[in-house]
């Protein structure tokens, strides 16, 4: 077999493997609850004989193998089960949540991913310039901050003293999409500029372990024109860190959401689980657990196979 | 050469890195002493305005909020000190044992952290603490053991270059038991990247326990704790008031001068040039 193919389909085996591990960690870590699902809906009042019914009706008196596998095969067909809190299908209420979720990683997404990888790269470039100290400084301090902390900062300047942008990010289904980015603005501006930071940090980093590289200093020896040693001989090994910090970057971002989507009552994913924990509606927290682990190893999986995919010394391999 | 005159080959960052290091440890140890009044006691009516009385006002419970700031430093502060070293503890014995015994209790360790890691760790924190309840001690092991896993990873990367020296072979060969070799020969030469780690991870644990906190899940009131109290007064940002922000300023301050100083001693450790 070729080595390229070769190698993603190991990474795509070795991804669905941590994908099962991890789904069964989270359906194990459920059976760590002092007491089990039906004590914890009917509360410590409860009689023996409601608890014991409760219990059935649920199928919690079935051995935990066979409970996992119909969770599992639930989760499969997009069955995540019942909310413990309001008896509603955990399907309905999550779908629209992770929508907006994922609206507003990609809005931030979009901001951040072509600001941090220029100015990274120019701080690179232009390595111990007073820009790069600058960025060093100011990147050090802002990835220092507690989310919250830029949240409200950006509410009181650009929400309560100047009445800019709306502090609640309050939208719905029948919310037009330049009012949705106005309302969004400032959740999304807090995750870019959080993101923005540690991507930033990250691109120079890469770009300069790659300029150091022995064939690098070899074309600079030869006497290449600066730009073509950055276009012809930089850029196609610089690729592959580049494209794995964004990765990397974006499944931080798809978790990182969580303290924001509080700040601003931000209809998400994050928001529900947090509210879910407060609740302890525990079959909600479980789903939210899924998906997040689920799309985090995902993404770490698309960094892998796509440093791999734009890899010159694999794309060419003899 | 003593200290003083070794003080301005530092850069400007370090110093107002150390500086502040130790005025947060002043203000945790003598919170007690330096506070006007008590941690949780109630001193006046509710958010009241900046005063001679109370010079930053008082919170949504009207308790005093300088003396809760201070007592703060020593709270939110202790708790993280303590969770990083827990995690220290754990994945830095796992760490070593693994190298030293290698085998399946190698791939054991490697691969259970592998799993936990490919978990994000607010999510798994949430996660393990809604099973567990939220009390300090459940917030400190779910937090210390999520974040061993990443110590785990660099003392045993760093421990496997040491393992294949000389002097350990040579300790194995005197017959030495494996409490020997982790405790004399291997740690003491782990130390110096460990110890750099140990401020990144202390600002790691601390922003996740002030994540927390400040979304209700972590120090639970009436303890002084900076992220609940940014959540607790936080309706006051909605009138141009930035008392709210002074906790949240306090975790930022603290993590910025931390930051400064692993920066710098990364980089001299590593001998990095740029």
């Amino acid at each position: 077999m070729r080595p390229l193919p070769k190698m993603i389909l190991q990474r795509l085996g070795l991804g669905s493997i941590t994908l099962f591990v991890v789904s069964v960690v989270i359906f194990l870590g459920v059976e760590l609850l002092p007491g089990d699902l039906a004590q914890q809906i009917l509360g410590q009042s409860a009689t023996p004989e409601t608890v014991a019914a409760l219990r059935h009706s649920l199928g919690l008196d079935q051995p935990a193998l066979s409970r996992y596998l119909t969770w599992l095969a639930g989760v499969a067909r997009g069955d995540l089960g019942m909310s413990l809190a309001n008896q509603r299908p955990i399907a309905d209420i999550v779908s629209v949540r992770l929508g907006n979720t994922v609206f507003l990683a990609a809005y931030a997404a979009v901001i951040a991913v072509p600001t941090a990888i220029t100015l990274g790269l120019m701080a690179a470039l232009w390595r111990n310039s007073w820009f790069d100290k600058l960025a060093n400084v100011v990147t050090l301090t802002w990835i220092s901050f507690p989310e919250f902390f830029v949240a409200y900062i950006l509410i009181l300047f650009l929400a309560v003293r100047s009445n800019v942008f709306p502090s609640i990010a309050n939208i719905g289904p029948e919310t037009t999409l330049p009012v949705l980015l106005t309302r969004t603005f400032l959740p999304a501006l807090t995750l870019t500029l959080g993101v923005t930071a540690h991507m930033m940090r990250m691109t120079r980093a890469a770009i300069i372990n790659l300029l150091a590289s022995p064939y690098i200093e070899m074309a600079r020896l030869k006497g290449i024109a600066p730009a073509r040693v950055i276009l012809r001989h930089a850029l196609p090994n610089a690729l592959a860190p580049i494209v794995n910090v964004v990765a990397l970057n974006l499944a931080y971002l798809v978790t990182g959401v969580v303290v924001v989507e509080v700040v601003f009552a931000y209809p998400g994913l994050g928001q529900l689980m947090v509210d879910s924990v407060a609740k302890r509606d525990i079959t909600v927290v479980q789903a939210c657990s899924l998906i997040f682990a689920g799309v985090y190893i995902g993404l770490n999986l698309l960094a892998d196979v796509l440093s791999i995919a734009t890899n010159p010394r694999i794309l060419h391999a003899k | 050469m003593g200290p003083s005159s070794r003080l301005p080959h530092l850069p400007p960052t370090v110093i107002v890195g150390f500086a502040i290091i130790a005025l947060y440890a002043f203000a945790a140890v003598f919170a007690g002493v330096i506070a006007p009044y008590g941690e949780t006691q109630v001193v006046a009516g509710e958010f009241e305005p900046w005063s001679s009385a109370y010079w930053l006002g008082t919170d949504n419970l009207g308790r005093d909020m300088l003396s809760r700031l201070l007592y703060g430093a020593r709270n939110t502060v202790g708790i993280a000190v303590v969770t990083t070293l827990l995690a220290f503890a754990v994945g830095g014995a796992a760490g070593l044992v693994a190298v030293v015994l290698g085998g399946w209790v190698d791939q054991f360790f490697s691969r259970l952290v592998d799993v936990l890691m490919a978990i994000p760790q607010l999510v798994f924190a949430l996660l393990l603490l809604t099973i567990l309840g939220t009390a300090i001690p459940s917030l400190v092991i779910v937090i210390a053991l999520l974040d061993a896993t990443r110590v785990f990873r660099l003392a045993r990367a760093v421990g496997m270059n040491i393992v294949v020296m000389d002097y350990v072979e040579a300790a194995k060969l005197r017959g030495e038991g494996w409490r020997w070799l982790v405790f004399h020969e291997i740690l003491p030469n782990v130390m110096p990247p460990l110890v750099a780690e140990f401020g990144l991870r202390f600002c790691f644990v601390f922003l996740t326990i002030s994540a927390l906190s400040f979304l209700g899940i972590g120090i639970q009131p009436p303890t002084a704790d900076w992220g609940s109290m940014v959540r607790d007064n936080a309706s006051l940002i909605s009138f141009g008031d930035t008392t709210p922000l002074l906790p949240a300023a306090a975790i930022a301050i603290l993590t910025v001068g931390v930051n400064f100083v692993v920066d710098w001693f990364l980089h001299r450790s590593s001998g990095l040039k740029d």
